[in-house]
């Protein structure tokens, strides 16, 4: 089953390590990782897409939990909540493509943030699944290159994960 | 007052009345060592590899109920410390590790003696941390203390670089730490420990599991009383000996891979099995699936919930420290009149009793070559049960850990976890620091001595009378062992060939030496070795070269899949 898994850690040098190190040590898996800092800048917030059964996340929340520098962790799967993962994708916008890019970027309500003669830049947020439909549905000989943060999630309502 | 951060280092290990500092001058933590040569509070003991620094330091802790502390250099003086750290770690050791660093300006720049240390150490501490600013040495360093006593313990390592060591700054030593992002459960949950008393005086063929948890939280009188009162069944695991009265009736010995006959069958067969401070690891329980084949109820205590169904799926855990989840059981237990039912426990008790008559702990002993477990007796016989015993890592530990009976905790220090080859000798520097006049003797091999036998020079330079039991079979014991069952006796690599004499190495470094090959000395050359009270007596046994460690379970086989003696082979 796949999770997202969301903490609070201590913004300290070497913290992502200590998680990144944890997955690795033990074989678990991670299919994507982002972390920023928080409003309160002495906190980084990390969202982690895990793969596993249920007993592999059971660990991996109660072995994140036993890193010093982790304040606190919340399996966003458990109840309803909402992903959302930007990617930057760059595309040859030339002759007839250049509308039909235009036209896909709109249907999906991505932005176009950089043009050229040639290239557009298109910005597209979503979950994770909308930006993989998005790629096939545009001729793949026509992307240049892509970049993709990766899962940020929240829960929905009154779910607050802070300390 | 204004320091320099060495001054600050020093003054915070005596905050901490650290008693014994174990360490190795380099470079990067000259400015440390000079301040510790002008005071006299923080004594230093100079070993002859890190390893054994981090070693000993870590057998000061074992053996008493104190932080151990220990200081290396950077670069090499860190990565020798390793082994010693991740040793500890596995068995949840806890104690403190000052580096020494290269100076801030050059950390990245491959500078000599650097290294990553925060991260060469990373996945082998309870946590690390790199000090970049003298005005945060002594918080660090208190945080570092607390850190590693509590909550499951486990070494901390401060990484200090050198010119941090010579910056000044005012010193005021924090009364408290508070950290919003480490508060380890203590109390256990009340809900959960009723459910579980409950469960235990309703069991028919209850049995207590209890681990090196007991011993690290000095639990050993709670859980002897526990169990004493509700008279049932015990296995110690091989990090929890002493946990309980080994020599009492309800003691059934080991449990695991080479674990009693009457531990493993009682393990499996039980119907509520209490665990306590123990982490169902693989030379335990076997094989996991096997051993959840029966249906029984589980109860499982530990101060760390990742502790908790990793391995095995329990029924009733419950988080906190031992020492306090046993007082509430204690209170519930008293409190009510309730009792197991006495027909069903007679029952049980009759079912182990025939367990144990299968003598599984027998073997041939012979009038004309040394049988190891023998040795062990006579130790046992000798010491009247009541020293400190090191070992290294192998049969010779197996066979210490089978026949020594431990009735008291903190008395057995052997790398349960890790496996550590090499640890025997600087354990036994550790312990006999602590307990100076106490009986110390570390069981060992002729090869696991070989890999920390410089320390024999620290020994002299120290006084340090400790007895080297040398279980001497010119073999890699443990590998022959498993290279004869399982693999056609070919024995890869497993002899050692151009052993040195012993008797002799240890009187090159000042000690006595003795060479027993002869059944009939062995009494008399123990009785003589703990007679030489200020002598480092080291004791070469010629034991039998092809004795096995019996019972066995296989690795990967089930719990009562044991071969017994050599004719279940």
């Amino acid at each position: 089953m796949r999770h997202v898994i969301s903490l609070l850690l201590e913004n300290e040098a070497g913290a992502l390590s200590r998680v990144s190190n944890m997955f690795s040590a033990r074989g678990y898996n991670i299919e994507s990782l982002t972390v920023a800092p928080t409003e309160d800048p002495s906190m980084s917030r990390m969202t982690i897409v895990s793969i596993g059964s249920d007993d592999v996340i059971e660990q991996i929340t109660k072995q994140l939990n036993k890193l010093v520098e982790v304040v606190k962790v919340v399996d966003l799967s458990e109840a309803a909540h909402i992903e959302r993962e930007l990617m930057l994708i760059k595309v040859r916008a030339t002759g007839k493509d250049r509308e039909e890019m235009k036209r896909m970027a709109d249907i999906f309500r991505g932005r176009i943030i950089d043009v050229t003669e040639s290239t557009y830049v298109i910005e597209l947020t979503g979950a994770a699944t909308k930006l993989d439909s998005f790629l096939e549905a545009i001729d793949k000989s026509l992307i240049l290159e892509t970049v993709r943060t990766g899962v940020s999630g929240i829960g929905r309502g009154d779910r607050i994960l802070r300390i | 007052m204004v320091l320099t951060g060495a001054e600050i280092v020093i003054r915070c290990l005596q905050e901490e009345k650290v008693e014994y500092l174990f360490g190795y001058p380099g470079g990067a933590v000259l400015h440390i060592y000079d301040e510790l040569f002008k005071q006299e509070k923080v004594r230093h003991v100079l070993v002859r590899h890190e390893q054994a620094a981090v070693h000993a330091a870590d057998a000061y802790a074992r053996s008493t109920e104190r932080v151990g502390c220990a200081l290396v250099t950077s670069g090499p003086g860190v990565t020798n410390a390793v082994t010693g750290i991740a040793t500890a770690y596995m068995d949840s050791i806890p104690m403190v590790i000052i580096s020494g660093q290269v100076p801030t300006a050059v950390i990245g720049q491959d500078a000599f003696q650097e290294v990553d240390t925060v991260g060469v150490t990373r996945p082998c501490v309870k946590h690390n941390m790199l000090v970049k600013d003298v005005k945060d040495i002594a918080a660090t360093i208190k945080k570092a203390f607390h850190i590693a006593a509590s909550g499951r313990p486990g070494p901390v390592l401060v990484d200090i670089p050198k010119d941090v060591t010579a910056q000044k700054c005012e010193f005021v030593y924090p009364k408290t730490v508070s950290m919003r992002s480490y508060n380890p459960v203590v109390k256990g949950h009340t809900g959960q420990i009723k459910k579980a008393v409950q469960l235990l005086l309703e069991a028919k063929r209850p049995m207590v599991y209890a681990g090196g948890g007991v011993i690290l939280s000095d639990s050993a009188e709670k859980l002897t009383k526990l169990v004493k009162a509700l008279g049932f069944p015990i296995t110690n695991t091989l990090m929890g000996l002493g946990g309980f009265p080994a020599t009492e009736k309800q003691s059934l010995g080991m449990p695991g891979m080479h674990g009693t006959y009457e531990a493993n069958m009682a393990m499996q067969y039980s119907d509520v099995l209490l665990a306590i401070g123990t982490r169902f690891d693989d030379r335990v329980i076997g094989n996991p699936a096997h051993f959840a084949q029966v249906a029984r109820k589980i109860i499982h205590i530990d101060i760390d919930p990742s502790s908790i169904s990793k391995r095995v799926k329990v029924d009733v855990p419950i988080v906190g420290n031992v020492g306090d989840v046993l007082d509430e059981m204690i209170k519930l237990v008293e409190g009510t009149s309730e009792r197991p039912d006495a027909e069903a426990l007679s029952t049980w008790w009759k079912q182990i009793d025939e367990w144990r008559a299968r003598d599984c702990m027998k073997y041939k002993n012979s009038d004309e070559i040394i049988k190891p477990q023998f040795v062990i007796q006579k130790l046992w016989e000798v010491t009247k049960g009541d020293a400190f015993i090191t070992s290294d890592v192998g049969q010779h530990q197996m066979w210490a850990a089978q026949y020594y009976k431990f009735d008291k905790p903190r008395r057995w220090l052997n790398s349960g976890g890790l496996g550590t080859m090499g640890v025997g000798m600087p354990y036994a520097m550790g312990c006999q620091l602590a307990h100076p006049g106490s009986p110390v003797a570390c069981v060992t091999g002729e090869a696991s001595i070989q890999m920390n036998i410089q320390e024999l020079s620290t020994c002299k330079q120290y006084r340090l009378p400790i007895k080297i039991v040398n279980l001497n079979n010119r073999y890699l014991g443990m590998v022959r062992q498993w290279q004869e069952f399982f693999h056609g006796n070919r024995y890869s690599e497993s002899y050692m060939d151009s052993l040195p004499n012993f008797a002799k190495l240890a009187e090159a470094y000042g000690h006595v030496g003795l060479e027993i090959d002869k059944p009939s000395d062995v009494e008399g050359a123990l009785r003589e070795a703990f007679k030489r009270k200020n002598d480092l007596v080291f004791l070469d046994f010629k034991i039998d070269q092809t004795e096995n460690v019996y019972p066995m379970v296989q690795g990967g086989k089930g719990l009562t899949e044991m071969i017994l003696s050599a004719e279940d082979l």
